[in-house]
C-alpha cells in the first residue's frame, strides 16, 4: 500500500475548529488561504523571508509559509481575521489605519500580527538585538523607536511605510499600556479626519 | 436632495477609504478569489540563457496526480503578437509558448495545470525540458562596441559645443557612475485568475491598469473588447512591474483550453525572471564651470541594457534637461542588447538612476569649486526649459532647498569632509535635487447621483497603494460639495472604460481631471433639475482627451530637495542613514496623509537603492544569484530612521487642476543625498551603487592610503 499523502487534521483558527483533509505538503499558509478561505494572511515569498504570512500560533508569531498544516496540532491559530473584536478594531489595527502604517496593504496583516506579538514579547521582558542592557534585573527595555524597528524587522514593507509602522506600533503600545519612549520628532503626522 | 457648503475635502488628511478592509484582512487581492473547479497553473521557466527547446517531456508529468494539462510551444494555441496596444507594441515575453526559442534565462517554457497548488508545483518541478543550448552574452559594460542610439523617445538632446565649453571651463569634472540591476519586488507576487463566464472572459488580476491588460488580452486572443473584463480591486504594490505579463496570458490560455477557472500565481523567484526590472546603467557625466560656479558645459551620456526581444530605454539623461542650464548641454542614451529579460519601468524610471549620477556630480563639482552645493544649484537655476525654451508651469526648486536647509540645519554644516566623529562612526550630511515630470493622459470617468443621496464614481483607475481611491473620493466630494462619506469610488475594472494607468506619477492627476470634470458636469445637471434625481440615478460621463489637448505647452515638473545624515564605520564598511528630510514642490496636495506616505516611501526606496539593492547575474549561467528576498536586499525596518517629507506651496497658474503627482518624486535624488553624505563623512567619493560594506572598505584603503 502506498503511504498516505494526506491526513485529516483539526485546525483551531480564531477560536473556531475546522476539520479538513490536507495534502502533507500543504503549509499552514495555504491551508488558511486555499482551504479555509481566510485570505487575510498573505503570501509574499513562500520561503520565510518577508513576514507577510505572519500569524500567531499558540500566541507566538510564526511565518505560516514555513509551517506545515499537519504539524500545527491543537495549538490556537490567530490570523488577521481574528484580531478585531467584532466591529471594534484592535488598537494596533486602529493605529495602522489612523497613522497610515501601510500603503498597498499586502504586508499589513503580517505587520499587525507581528506587532501584537512584539507588544506581548516586550511585556514579557524579552530583549532584542537593540536592547542596551539585557540583564534580567534591568527589566524590560523602553519600547523606543530603535526597539520597535529591530523587533519589526522580520516584516518587509516594499512601499516603504516603515516610518508610519513604527509610529503606529508606538501609539498602540501606549494605548495598550506598553512603556514607550518617543524619539524627538520635529514633525508630527497630521491626524486623519 | 440638497447640497450645502461643506468644508474643503481636498487638502485635508483622510485615512484610506479601504483602510479598514486592509487592516482586517477583508480586502481581496488577485489570487484570493475562489471559484468552483479552480485549477492551478505553475510556470516552468528556462534554465538556459539562450537556445531552443528541443523537447518537453510532458508525458510522465501528465500522469502525475492531479495534473490536468501541460501547455508548451508544442501544443499551445497561436496568439497575436503584431498588435499595438494601449501602451504601444506588446512585450513579446507575454505571448507565451509561441515558439521554441529561448531568449533569456527564466523564459516561460511550459505551464503545468493541476487540481491543487501542491500538485501543480511538484509536477512543474518534475517536468524535464531539453534544450539546444547556445552561447549567451550578458556582459554589461560601458565600452560595448555594439551599443547603439535607440530609435525611440528623445535619445539625444543637445545645444552648443560641449568640447569647446569644457576646454574654456575653469573647473572640469569628468566622472563615470554606475547603478546595478534593481527589482521592483512588490510584496504581492503577480497573480491572475481567468475564467469564462456567460461568454465573457473575466480576469482577476494584480495590475496598474485594468483597461491596459484587458486591451492586450483582447488583441492577443483576438476577442471582442467588450467580451473581456479585467478587475484589479486591490494591488499589493506594483512600482512599474504590474502591466501585461506572461501570467495573465497563460491563465487565459489554460482557462480557455480547459474550460474552467485557472489561477496562475508567480512564485517570488519567478517574479525576478518575468516581471521586468530596472536595467543597470553606466553614466558618464561631464561638467565644466566658471570659478563662480556657472555651468558652461553639461554632458550626460547613459548606457543601459535591454533584451534581444525589445528595446527599452532607461531615460536617465532626461532630468538634466530640466534641472540645469549650460552654454553647451549634451545628453544622450544608448542601449545594448543582451541575452537577458526585457527591463521595464521601475519607480522613477530614468530619474532614479540619472539623479544619482548627476546629483553626485554636482556635489563633486561644488567640492572642487569650494562652493556650497546648494549655492551651486542656485547659480544654475534656469529661467526656462534649458533645451526646450518653454516656460515652467511652476518651479520652486530653490524654495525647497531654502526650506529644507532651514529645517535640516544645513547652515551649521562644516563643509570639510571627515570632520565629525562619534565613537566608531564618522558622520556626514549631504543634499541633492529632485525632479519628475507631472504629465497627464486622457481618461474617462463617470459620476452618478444615486436616488439615496449618495454619489458613485466609476473610473478604471488603480490604487497600487498610492491612496488613489481616497484621493479621488476627496476630489469628487470637493466638487460636489458633499461629505467624502457620501461618495463611493469604484476603480480597478476595465468595464469602466479607458483611463490612464497607475504610472509615471500621472495617475492621480489624470484621473482627478476626469473625475472633476464629470462631477462638475453632474453638479450642473443637478442644478438645472432642481436637484431632482430620477429613480435610476443621474450619470455624467466625460473623456478628458479634448481638455488635455487644450493645455498650454510648458515644462511641467515637480521638484524637491533631499537631505540626509549618515554614520559610516570605515572599519566594518557599515553605512547607517541617521535621518532624512525631503522638501518638495509638488503642486496641490490632495490628501496630506497619503501623499506624505508616498514621498516617505520613495525616500525609503532611496535608502534601499543607495545601500542595499543589487541583483547579480552569474556570467556562466546567465541566471540570477539569489533571486529572492534573502539574496536581493530591500531596506528592512531597522534600516530606516525617521524619514520626514514635507512640501511648500506650489500653485500652478493656468492649470485647472494644479495636481502634480508624488509617486516617483521621493526617490529622485535620495540615493545621491546619501552618497554625498558618505563623502562628507569619510572624504571618499562613491560612484557605484550600492554602497556595500566591501566598497566602503576598499574606498577607505584607496582614499586614505591606510
Amino acid at each position: 500500500m502506498a503511504p498516505a499523502t494526506a491526513s485529516a487534521i483539526t485546525l483551531t483558527v480564531n477560536g473556531e475548529k475546522h476539520t479538513l483533509t490536507v495534502d502533507h505538503r500543504t503549509t499552514l499558509l495555504d491551508a488558511l488561504r486555499e482551504r479555509l478561505e481566510l485570505t487575510g494572511t498573505k503570501k509574499g515569498c513562500d520561503q520565510g523571508q518577508c513576514g507577510a504570512c505572519t500569524v500567531l500560533v499558540g500566541g507566538r508569531r510564526v511565518v505560516s509559509c514555513l509551517q506545515l498544516a499537519v504539524a500545527v496540532g491543537d495549538e490556537d491559530v490567530t490570523t488577521i481575521e481574528g484580531v478585531a473584536n467584532g466591529e471594534h478594531l484592535h488598537p494596533v489595527q486602529q493605529a495602522f489605519l489612523d497613522l497610515d502604517g501601510f500603503q498597498c496593504g499586502y504586508c499589513t496583516p503580517g505587520q499587525i500580527c507581528s506587532a501584537l506579538a512584539v507588544l506581548e514579547e516586550h511585556a514579557a521582558g524579552w530583549p532584542s538585538a537593540a536592547t542596551e542592557d539585557v540583564r534580567p534585573e534591568a527589566g524590560p527595555p523602553a519600547l523606543t523607536p530603535e526597539e520597535i524597528r529591530e523587533r519589526m524587522s522580520g516584516n518587509l514593507c516594499r512601499c516603504g511605510a516603515y516610518v508610519s509602522i513604527v509610529q503606529a506600533v508606538a501609539h498602540a503600545a501606549e494605548q495598550t499600556g506598553g512603556r514607550t519612549a518617543e524619539e524627538p520628532q520635529k514633525e508630527t503626522k497630521e491626524p486623519a479626519a | 436632495m440638497t447640497t450645502t457648503a461643506k468644508p474643503p475635502a481636498v487638502g485635508v488628511a483622510h485615512s484610506r477609504v479601504e483602510g479598514r478592509d486592509k487592516v482586517t484582512g477583508a480586502a481581496r487581492y488577485a489570487s484570493e478569489h475562489h471559484f468552483e473547479q479552480l485549477a492551478h497553473g505553475w510556470f516552468v521557466l528556462s534554465t538556459v540563457a539562450r537556445g531552443r527547446v528541443r523537447a518537453v517531456d510532458d508525458e510522465a508529468v501528465r500522469a502525475m496526480p492531479g495534473v490536468v494539462a501541460v501547455l508548451h510551444h508544442g501544443n499551445a494555441p497561436h496568439v497575436a503578437t503584431d498588435y499595438v496596444s494601449f501602451l504601444g507594441p506588446p512585450d513579446p515575453t507575454c505571448a507565451v509558448f509561441q515558439n521554441d526559442r529561448v531568449p533569456h534565462a527564466g523564459w516561460p517554457v511550459a505551464l503545468v495545470v493541476a487540481e491543487t497548488p501542491e500538485q501543480a508545483r511538484e509536477a512543474a518541478e518534475a517536468l524535464v525540458v531539453e534544450y539546444d543550448e547556445e552561447a549567451h552574452d550578458i556582459a554589461f559594460r560601458a565600452d560595448r562596441p555594439d551599443a547603439y542610439v535607440p530609435d525611440q523617445g528623445s535619445p539625444v538632446a543637445a545645444k552648443g559645443d560641449l568640447d569647446a565649453e569644457l576646454a574654456a571651463s575653469a573647473v572640469v569634472l569628468d566622472a563615470t557612475y554606475s547603478t546595478p540591476e534593481q527589482h521592483h519586488s512588490a510584496m504581492e507576487p503577480h497573480a491572475a485568475t481567468a475564467r469564462w463566464d456567460g461568454g465573457r472572459l473575466e480576469v482577476f488580476d494584480s495590475n496598474q491598469g485594468s483597461m491596459w491588460v484587458a486591451d492586450e488580452l483582447a488583441k492577443m486572443f483576438s476577442l471582442d473588447p467588450a467580451s473581456v473584463r479585467v478587475r484589479s480591486e486591490h494591488i499589493g504594490g506594483a512600482f512599474g512591474s504590474k502591466g501585461m505579463r506572461p501570467h495573465q496570458a497563460a491563465a487565459v490560455m489554460a482557462a480557455t483550453a480547459l474550460d474552467r477557472p485557472v489561477r496562475v500565481a508567480l512564485t517570488r523567484r519567478q517574479t525576478f525572471a518575468i516581471t521586468g526590472y530596472r536595467s543597470p546603467t553606466t553614466q558618464r557625466v561631464r561638467l565644466g564651470a566658471d570659478h563662480d560656479g556657472r555651468l558652461r558645459a553639461f554632458g550626460h551620456e547613459v548606457l543601459n541594457l535591454t533584451s534581444t526581444l525589445r528595446p527599452f530605454v532607461e531615460t536617465s539623461a532626461a532630468l538634466g534637461r530640466v534641472l540645469y542650464d549650460a552654454e553647451a548641454h549634451h545628453t544622450a542614451h544608448r542601449i545594448v542588447e543582451l541575452d537577458v529579460p526585457t527591463p521595464t519601468w521601475m519607480r522613477a524610471p530614468g530619474e532614479a538612476p540619472g539623479s544619482f549620477a548627476v546629483e553626485t556630480a554636482l556635489d563633486e563639482l561644488a567640492e572642487r569649486l569650494g562652493m556650497d552645493p546648494i549655492a551651486l544649484r542656485a547659480r544654475n537655476e534656469p529661467a526656462v526649459g534649458p533645451l526646450s525654451g518653454l516656460p515652467f508651469s511652476s518651479r520652486d526648486l530653490l524654495g525647497c532647498f531654502t526650506e529644507g536647509a532651514r529645517r535640516f540645519g544645513w547652515a551649521d554644516r562644516d563643509p570639510r569632509p571627515r570632520t565629525r566623529r562619534e565613537g566608531r562612526w564618522l558622520l556626514g550630511t549631504g543634499t541633492a535635487a529632485a525632479t519628475y515630470p507631472s504629465g497627464a493622459a486622457p481618461s474617462t470617468a463617470s459620476v452618478t447621483a444615486e436616488p439615496d443621496g449618495g454619489f458613485t464614481v466609476r473610473i478604471s483607475a488603480a490604487d497600487v497603494g498610492t491612496g488613489a481611491r481616497t484621493a479621488l473620493t476627496l476630489v469628487a466630494a470637493e466638487v460636489l460639495g458633499v461629505d467624502p462619506a457620501g461618495v463611493t469610488v469604484r476603480i480597478g475594472d476595465s468595464d469602466f472604460g479607458p483611463a490612464w494607468v497607475a504610472g509615471g506619477s500621472m495617475g492621480t492627476r489624470s484621473w482627478a481631471w476626469a473625475v472633476t470634470s464629470a462631477a462638475e458636469d453632474l453638479r450642473d445637471q443637478l442644478a438645472l433639475r432642481g436637484q431632482d434625481v430620477p429613480p435610476e440615478g443621474l450619470t455624467a460621463r466625460v473623456d478628458t482627451a479634448r481638455l488635455l489637448a487644450e493645455l498650454a505647452k510648458k515644462e511641467r515638473h515637480s521638484f524637491g530637495a533631499q537631505f540626509a545624515e549618515v554614520a559610516v564605520d570605515v572599519h566594518t564598511g557599515e553605512v547607517r542613514v541617521r535621518r532624512m528630510l525631503g522638501v518638495f514642490a509638488a503642486g496641490r496636495i490632495v490628501n496630506p496623509l497619503t501623499a506624505r506616505s508616498q514621498l516617505v516611501g520613495g525616500m525609503t526606496w532611496g535608502i534601499s537603492m543607495a545601500l542595499h539593492e543589487e541583483a547579480v547575474r552569474d556570467p556562466a549561467s546567465g541566471r540570477h544569484i539569489g533571486a529572492d528576498l534573502a539574496g536581493y536586499h530591500v531596506a528592512a525596518n531597522a534600516d530606516v530612521p525617521l524619514v520626514e517629507a514635507d512640501w511648500i506651496d506650489d500653485p500652478v497658474p493656468g492649470d485647472p487642476l494644479g495636481i502634480k503627482g508624488v509617486g516617483e518624486l521621493g526617490i529622485v535624488g535620495a540615493a545621491a543625498a546619501i552618497t554625498n553624505a558618505v563623502w562628507h563623512a569619510t572624504g571618499v567619493r562613491h560612484r557605484d551603487l550600492p554602497l556595500r560594506p566591501d566598497r566602503v572598505l576598499r574606498a577607505e584603503e584607496a582614499g586614505q592610503g591606510a
